[in-house]
């Protein structure tokens, strides 16, 4: 019968401690697999460490309130069946030989890259091997850095490239008019240069738009389209939410724009502000961003779109949507074409893949096989 | 923002992309010039601690080395600024700006007003200041506080290698003579820095840490001790938030206000000498415009009311600690 350890789960690529909000499941609780079992906290983000397996919580062994590396023993689970003792020795066995990866460690895994394409810089991460590539598209202000919790998942089945769109992170900030056109151009640019014949796309919010323009230009490079959240399928958009978003210059004025991403706004961090903050503050961002916004969205409105068309834009397409998304509204997700994959996950904001990551990661991965 | 580098490498930068920049930057000072492969005489330091290294090269004729004549340079650093030019000018020691005062004081921080708002003076004024180094009283003083009574002056003191760049950035752009504060101790610290240009605005203040049972308001190297009084507390169960300046003038009112408003309980830590210092011109700031909150009376960790001493142990006392602050925060928490 075996006993399962739950550790300190890794949720990106630069994060080397958690601290332990509290616990959700109690000792003696049956728990599945899928089910938050204790909330973490990191430097960026909060979120619930999920149980891999069946079984009863046998063992609570991080505190509430305690920082931990990655890898951390948390938690036992384990059958009725396994004795006190028994358990007792698998944690024994597992505190000894632990080692917590050092800071240097953490840094020799797949770092972010940076190319010079079409005369732009562009930084993007590659993770994983083989299969059809998925290429992960952010959304308006966003970044590689959004795909945290999805990125590593995902690439255990193939090789998943994210990037970082013109006027976004790390890439170059300069854009000429701003439109999906031209950030669809980028990503095309972006999948000739790393030799990417063909691929899935998966885009969130704007990333959605800016996909759903790549399949229309090159319909041939679309193995399937995952839209998140997305852009380009209605006609509402949170125009006060773009508006802010865009002139928005320090944290008093972001917090509360960025609240509106999640549906739980306790999981919007002071270091997610202060990236954020830093991020605006980049020379040329502010400017791009505005472009951006005017070329897509109108006030309250969006200016085009693919929602008549969805289903002819690639073989096969899904859509997932946070029902409490607050900045494009889920209703978005309905009376789509029959051929369209649809999942709307209740309770959820608009950082779907960052809230709901493991439900999101399972439908993306079984959409993607299948 | 993976890369880090230190506080005197991002001032570097933030020197070289402004040069880039703007043509009208230049940068002098004693023993500016040289450094990276400069031939000959040439070949100092870049700056008395290495700071301006490798601009000499890089942009000809745009990094003066200047007589050891403070008067002199800071003054033509000024009618520079006044004929058009973005110059920066590095005064070594804060300490020898004595010699200057004039040129500074009576000059440069008058002209817009005097002008009525006609003539734009962007010099900036880099210089070191703090104790720490062994370097005895005539070069460690903190003046900050000196310099922030003087309309007309703005006053940096950036903490981190991050805030150096981004405020440094913003000094040069600024129109106004700005004195810019670099603590000799930071000079090695490491932190995260974007490549690109970035300007950090003048008055907004760096909530480092936020917490509701107690505030500590205080700039420059200091914020690290008081981080690290923070955290001491944590493991007792006490939140304590913590704010970093940045700007000494013009000073962020509001976030210190909210702040003592929300704690009720301050403690502003200052590592200048105590008399007329920013400790004493912020707890009269909460006194008198936030008095009603407050739970119990201000605390202050300042440097006593002496010279810094030479020797090693009683430079060490003099110099506010970790210990002393949390100290503080427990007295103010009652």
């Amino acid at each position: 019968m075996p006993i399962h350890m739950i550790t300190m789960p890794k949720w990106g690529l630069s994060m080397e401690h958690g601290q332990v909000n509290g616990w959700l499941k109690a000792i003696g609780d049956r728990v599945a697999k899928g089910d938050e079992i204790l909330d973490v906290e990191t430097d960026k983000i909060a979120s619930g460490v999920e149980c891999a397996f069946d079984g009863i919580l046998r063992r609570q062994i991080a505190q509430e309130g305690d920082t931990l590396a990655v890898g951390t023993l948390l938690a036992v689970v384990a059958d009725a069946e396994a004795g006190e003792a028994e358990i007792d020795a698998a944690v024994e066995a597992f505190q000894r030989d632990f080692v917590p990866a050092s800071a240097e460690a953490g840094e020799s895994g797949p770092q972010p890259e940076k190319a010079q394409i079409g005369g732009r810089t562009v930084r993007y991460l590659k993770l994983g091997e083989g299969g059809t590539p998925a290429v992960l598209i952010h959304g308006f202000g966003g970044d590689l850095n959004n795909w945290l919790f999805n990125h590593a998942d995902l690439a255990a089945h193939r090789t998943v490239w994210a990037l970082d769109l013109p006027g976004h992170g790390e890439s170059g900030k300069a854009v000429e008019s701003g439109s999906a056109q031209e950030l669809a151009d980028a990503v095309i640019a972006f999948m000739d240069e790393r030799g990417i014949e063909r691929a899935h796309l998966i885009g969130h919010s704007m990333g959605a738009l800016v996909a759903m323009t790549v399949a229309d230009q090159a319909p041939t490079r679309i193995a399937s389209l995952s839209l998140i959240s997305g852009a380009g399928l209605g006609k509402e958009i949170n125009g006060a939410y773009i508006n802010g978003f865009t002139e928005g210059s320090n944290r008093n004025a972001l917090k509360p724009q960025l609240a509106k991403l999640f549906a739980d706004p306790s999981l919007v961090t002071r270091q997610l502000v202060e990236d954020i903050v830093k991020y605006k503050r980049l020379e040329g961002v502010q400017e791009a961003l505005r472009k951006i916004a005017a070329s897509a969205f109108e006030g309250d409105a969006q200016r085009a779109g693919y929602r008549d068309r969805l289903a002819g834009l690639a073989p096969r397409v899904l859509v997932i949507w946070g029902e409490g998304d607050q900045i494009i509204p889920a209703s978005h997700a309905q009376g789509l074409p029959g051929e369209v994959r649809v999942h709307v996950l209740e309770g959820k904001g608009h950082m779907v893949q960052m809230e709901a990551a493991s439900e999101v990661n399972r439908l993306l991965n079984e959409f993607l096989e299948g | 923002m993976a890369r880090k580098i230190t506080f005197s490498q991002a001032i570097n930068e933030a020197l070289s992309q402004e040069m880039a920049r703007d043509e009208t930057v230049i940068v002098m000072g004693e023993d500016n010039a040289g450094g990276a492969g400069s031939p000959g005489e040439q070949d100092a330091w870049g700056g008395v601690l290495g700071v301006t290294k490798g601009l000499f090269h890089k942009y000809p004729g745009r990094v003066l080395d200047t007589p050891l004549s403070e008067g002199g340079y800071i003054g033509a650093a000024v009618g520079a600024a006044a004929c058009g030019m973005r110059p920066v000018a590095e005064l070594m020691f804060i300490d020898f700006m004595g010699v200057c005062f004039d040129q500074i004081f009576n000059q440069a921080a008058k002209f817009r007003y005097m002008f009525g708002g006609k003539a734009v003076t962007p010099v900036v004024i880099r210089a070191m200041q703090g104790a720490g180094l062994r370097a005895a009283a005539q070069h460690s003083q903190m003046l900050t506080s000196l310099f922030t009574h003087i309309p007309g002056l703005k006053v940096v003191c950036p903490s981190t290698p991050y805030d150096a760049k981004g405020l440094l950035i913003q000094a040069i752009r600024d129109n106004d003579p700005v004195i810019f504060c670099e603590h000799k101790l930071l000079y090695g610290r490491e932190g995260d820095v974007p490549e690109e240009s970035y300007a950090i605005p003048f008055g907004e203040a760096n909530v480092v840490r936020e917490g509701n049972d107690a505030t500590i308001v205080t700039y420059g190297r200091m914020v690290h001790y008081a981080t690290e009084a923070a955290e001491k507390l944590t493991k007792d169960g006490i939140d304590v938030e913590v704010i970093d300046l940045r700007t000494t003038s013009p000073l962020d009112e509001e976030t210190i206000l909210e702040s003592a408003e929300r704690t009720g309980r301050v403690v502003v830590v200052d590592e200048a000498n105590p008399r007329c210092s920013m400790a004493t011109d912020i707890s009269a700031l909460i006194a008198q415009r936030a008095f009603h909150s407050l739970k119990a009376p201000i605390e202050m960790v300042t440097a006593p009311h002496t010279p810094t001493p030479f020797a090693g142990v009683l430079e060490d006392m003099y110099i506010p600690s970790a210990q002393q602050i949390a100290d503080a925060v427990l007295k103010v928490r009652g």
